[in-house]
C-alpha cells in the first residue's frame, strides 16, 4: 500500500509585494537609480525589481547611521534599546506567516521551514538579545563595554531574514546602529523588515538598508565611516574582506564555509542517524554553510547505514516550496544550480559513485536531486570543497582516530556531528574534533542562546550567545581585583 | 709555579636558536651583533632563516596535541615552575637587560621582578578559563548545550623589545594550550636566549614554545603567510606595518590580534576558539 499525498499549498496572498522597491535610508524608502529582477527560483517568474545600490547609496546609508548613532541610538540606555528589540520581536511574530510565505517565494525553500525554522528563530533572536541591551556589563567583557558605532553587515541568500537578524540583533541590543546589504537574489524580507522597524518606530537610520550586489557590499566593506565588519559567505570573499580592511582600523566577524563532518560510529543509534544524515545535508536543499555534507561512516555498518539511507532519501519530497508538504525545495539561483552541477559531474569524473533517487523535477525554475556519492576519498574534489546543494560524499573509517583525522583534514572547521549511544566516545569525539559547533546525536540546531561560527578558514568570531556579543563591542574597563 | 694571581678569562656564551628543546644554530649560519650602548661587543646571536622558521612551526605542531592535552593543572605546574626557573636566575637577566637595553639596573630589577610575577599570574590562569569564558547555553529544546574555549593551535609572536612585553605574549599564548614560535628583535636575543635556558629546565615539554632571534622585518612576513601558523600575535611590530601582515595572513585567515603592555584575560582568550556542543537528551 503506498500513501499518496495531496497537494497543500499554502496560499500567497498573505503577502503583497511591490513591483519596485527602493533602498532603506534613515527610516524611509528612497529610490533607487538601477534596479535588477528578483525571481521565485521553483517557477523563474519575476517577484519584484530591487535597487542596484552604488557607492553614493551606501554614502547616504553610513551618514543616515553615523547621525543615528551619536545622536539618537548612543545616548538611549540599554533599557530603552532593549524595549525597541522586544517590538520589533513581537511585530516579526505577528506577521510570521507573511515573512515565512514572502520568504519562501524569493528564496525557494520550503514553506515547512520557513514557517517552523527561520520565521520563529528570527523572532527568537530579536528577543534574545532585546534582554542583553541593560546586561552588557555582565557579559565579561569588563564594565560599561562600548559599542563601534556603525556595523556593516553583508549577509548571504541561504537564510535571508535569519541571517539578518542574527547580524541586526546583536548590534542593535549592543549600541551600534547599522547599514545592512541583503543578498542580490534575496531582498524581499529585508525590505518587508523595513516596514517592522517603522511599525516598532525605530529611530530613523538605526536600521539602513541598502539593496545590490557584490560592488554594493565591497562599497560597504571599504567605507571609511564604517567600524566593524559582519560578513557570511564565502571563504573566498571572506578572504577578500580580510584583505581590505587589513590597513584599517575596522574590525571584522566573518562566518564563511564549512565541510561539515557527520561521524558514524558502528554504535549509532541506525534510524534516528540516518534522519540525522537527511536533515544533515538536505535541510534547506544543502544550501547550509555547515551542512554535514560529509557523512564519515564506521565502516563495519557503512553498507547498512547507506542501504537505509537510499530507503529514506527515496521518500524525500522534492518540489512546491509552498507546498506544506514539500521536503526539498528549488535551488536559489541558475547560477548556484550550475556550480553544484559542475562538482557533482567532477565527482562523477573522479570515480565516485552518485545515487539519486527518482525525481520528478520542473522544467521551470532550479532543481537538484537530493543526491549521495559513494566511495569517495580524502582526495577527491567533492570531499574537500563546500557544494552548497542537496549533495552528500560518504567516506569511510575503521578506528575512531581515522574519523577525527579525516573530519579534520580540510581547512574548514565549521561543524560537525557525532552519533553514538556511547557518552564517553561522544565527548572523546567533540574533543578532538576542530570545529566551532558540534552536534551530537543531531545535527544542525540553531538557537539564539548558542554561539555559532568555525575554527580555521571558517572565518573571525562567534554570532549568538554571550560570545556573539564580543563581536560587536569594545571591551570595557578591566573589573577584577589586581 | 705561577706566584703573582692571574686574571680570569670569562667563559662567553654562544647565542644560538631555541627549536624543539635543543639549541641549533640557524641553519643559514647566519649571525647578527648585539653591542652594548658604548660599542662594546656583547654576542653574535643566530639570525634565523626561513627555514628555521618553518622548522620551528612543525616544531610547535607536533607539540601541539600533546600541550593543548595536558591537563589545565599540569600547564599551570609548569608555567609556575618556568617563575620558580626564572626566580632563581633574576641577577643574570637583571645585568643582560641593563647590557642590551641600557636602562637603569633599578629599572631592570623592576622588570625582571614583574616578569617574574606574570608567569605566576598567568599560571593561575589555566584551570580559570574555562570558568570565565565558557558557558552553558539554555536552547529552547531536549539539548544540553555547552561552550568550551580551545587554544587554536600554534601561535606566532613578534615580540618588542622589552623583556616583559616578551613574556607577557608567550604566557599568553601558551597557558591555554597553544604552542607558539617567538621572533625575537635586536639585543632582546641576549636575554631571550638565557630564557630559553629557563625553559629547558622548566619541565616544559620540547616544542611549545620555539625562539628564533633576528630580523623582525624579515621574520614577521614569512610567519604572516605561513599556512600552519593559527595564530599571530603582532604587539612587537609598528602600526604602520601591521596591514602588510594582516593581508599576508588573510590567506588562511590567521588570527591576527596586537595588544598594549599590561595583563589581561582578553589576550588568553584572544588565541583561544570557542567550541559549542550540543548533545541530545532523552532515555
Amino acid at each position: 500500500m503506498t500513501f499518496e499525498y495531496a497537494p497543500a499549498p499554502e496560499s500567497r496572498s498573505i503577502v503583497s509585494i511591490k513591483p519596485k522597491y527602493g533602498h532603506f535610508i534613515n527610516g524611509s524608502f528612497v529610490a533607487g537609480k538601477k534596479h535588477f529582477p528578483t525571481i521565485n527560483p521553483a517557477t523563474e517568474e519575476i517577484l519584484s525589481h530591487i535597487a542596484l545600490g552604488g557607492t553614493s547609496d551606501v554614502d547616504k546609508a553610513v551618514m543616515a547611521a553615523q547621525k543615528a548613532y551619536t545622536k539618537t541610538w548612543s545616548k538611549l540606555s540599554g533599557k530603552e534599546r532593549g524595549k525597541y528589540l522586544y517590538r520589533i520581536a513581537r511585530i516579526l511574530q505577528e506577521r510570521a506567516r507573511e515573512f515565512a510565505v514572502l520568504e519562501t517565494l524569493d528564496n525557494g525553500k520550503p514553506i515547512r521551514e520557513t514557517r517552523d525554522i527561520d520565521i520563529p528563530l528570527v523572532a527568537a533572536h530579536f528577543f534574545y538579545h532585546a534582554g542583553w541591551a541593560d546586561k552588557l556589563d555582565y557579559a565579561g567583557l569588563g564594565h560599561n563595554p562600548k559599542a563601534y558605532g556603525v556595523a556593516g553587515q553583508i549577509i548571504p541568500w541561504n537564510f535571508p531574514l535569519l541571517m539578518l537578524a542574527w547580524k541586526v540583533a546583536p548590534a542593535l541590543a549592543t549600541g551600534n546602529t547599522v547599514v545592512l546589504k541583503p543578498a542580490e537574489t534575496t531582498s524581499l524580507t529585508a525590505l518587508l523588515f523595513a516596514e517592522v522597524c517603522q511599525q516598532a518606530e525605530l529611530p530613523d537610520g538605526v536600521v539602513n538598508i541598502v539593496t545590490g550586489d557584490g560592488s554594493t557590499g565591497s562599497a560597504i566593506v571599504n567605507h571609511p565611516g564604517i567600524h566593524k565588519i559582519a560578513f557570511t559567505g564565502s571563504t573566498e570573499v571572506g578572504k577578500k574582506i580580510a584583505r581590505a580592511i587589513a590597513s584599517t582600523d575596522k574590525k571584522a566577524t566573518l562566518e564563511l564555509g564549512g565541510k561539515g563532518a557527520n561521524i558514524v560510529f558502528d554504535d549509532a543509534p541506525v534510524d534516528e542517524t540516518v534522519e540525522g544524515i537527511v536533515n544533515g545535508i538536505f535541510f534547506n536543499q544543502g544550501h547550509v554553510c555547515c551542512a554535514g555534507s560529509r557523512l564519515i561512516v564506521q565502516e563495519s555498518i557503512a553498507e547498512e547505514i547507506i542501504e537505509k539511507l537510499k530507503v529514506r532519501m527515496a521518500k524525500i519530497r522534492v518540489g512546491d516550496p509552498l507546498d506544506k508538504n514539500t521536503d526539498l525545495g528549488a535551488i536559489n539561483s541558475k547560477e548556484q544550480l550550475i556550480k553544484i552541477k559542475e562538482l557533482s559531474a567532477i565527482g562523477d569524473a573522479e570515480g565516485a559513485e552518485r545515487w539519486s533517487p527518482q525525481c520528478d523535477l520542473s522544467n521551470k525554475g532550479f532543481w537538484f536531486a537530493p543526491t549521495i556519492f559513494t566511495g569517495v576519498t580524502q582526495a577527491h574534489r567533492i570531499a574537500q570543497e563546500e557544494i552548497f546543494g542537496p549533495v552528500l560524499s560518504v567516506l569511510t573509517f575503521r578506528t575512531p582516530q581515522e574519523a577525527m583525522d579525516k573530519a579534520n583534514n580540510t581547512p574548514f572547521g565549521l561543524s560537525a556531528g557525532i552519533w553514538s549511544e556511547k557518552g564517553s566516545r561522544i565527548f572523546w569525539a567533540s574533543q578532538h574534533l576542530k570545529a566551532g559547533v558540534i552536534w551530537a546525536n543531531t545535527f544542525n540546531k540553531f538557537d539564539p542562546a548558542s554561539p555559532f561560527g568555525g575554527y580555521k578558514e571558517s572565518g573571525w568570531g562567534r554570532e549568538g550567545g554571550k560570545h556573539g556579543l564580543a563581536a560587536y563591542l569594545k571591551n570595557g574597563k578591566e573589573t577584577g581585583a589586581k | 709555579m705561577a706566584t703573582k694571581k692571574e686574571s680570569r678569562v670569562e667563559v662567553k656564551k654562544t647565542y644560538k636558536l631555541f627549536i624543539n628543546g635543543a639549541f641549533p644554530r640557524s641553519e643559514s649560519g647566519r649571525v647578527f651583533e648585539v653591542t652594548a650602548k658604548n660599542g662594546d661587543f656583547i654576542a653574535n646571536p643566530a639570525l634565523a632563516s626561513r627555514k628555521d622558521l618553518r622548522d620551528a612551526v612543525t616544531a610547535a605542531r607536533a607539540a601541539q596535541s600533546g600541550w593543548s592535552k595536558a591537563t589545565a593543572y599540569n600547564r599551570g605546574q609548569i608555567l609556575y615552575r618556568i617563575a620558580e626557573m626564572l626566580e632563581g636566575r633574576a641577577d643574570q637577566f637583571e645585568s643582560e637587560i641593563v647590557f642590551t637595553s641600557h636602562v637603569t639596573p633599578a629599572k631592570a630589577k623592576a622588570l625582571v621582578a614583574e616578569a617574574i610575577d606574570r608567569w605566576v599570574w598567568y599560571a593561575g590562569w589555566s584551570d580559570k578559563l574555562q570558568a570565565v569564558s565558557g558557558a552553558t547555553n539554555p536552547v529552547s529544546g531536549p539539548f544540553f548545550n555547552f561552550s568550551i574555549s580551545e587554544p587554536q593551535g600554534v601561535v606566532a609572536i613578534a615580540s618588542s623589545d622589552s623583556f616583559l612585553e616578551f613574556i607577557d605574549a608567550i604566557a599568553a599564548a601558551v597557558v591555554s594550550g597553544n604552542t607558539s614560535v617567538v621572533l625575537v628583535p635586536g639585543g632582546l636575543a641576549v636575554p631571550a636566549m638565557s630564557f630559553a635556558e629557563v625553559l629547558a629546565t622548566s619541565d616544559l615539554p620540547a616544542g611549545v614554545i620555539n625562539i628564533l632571534t633576528g630580523s623582525l622585518d624579515e621574520l614577521a612576513p614569512w610567519a604572516a603567510s605561513h599556512m600552519d601558523i593559527d595564530g599571530f600575535d603582532i604587539s612587537g611590530i609598528q602600526k604602520k606595518k601591521h596591514g602588510a601582515l594582516k593581508e599576508a595572513g588573510a590567506e588562511n585567515l590567521k588570527r591576527i590580534h596586537s595588544f598594549g603592555s599590561g595583563k589581561t584575560p582578553a589576550r588568553i582568550l584572544a588565541f583561544m576558539e570557542s567550541k559549542t556542543v550540543w548533545h541530545s537528551v532523552g532515555v
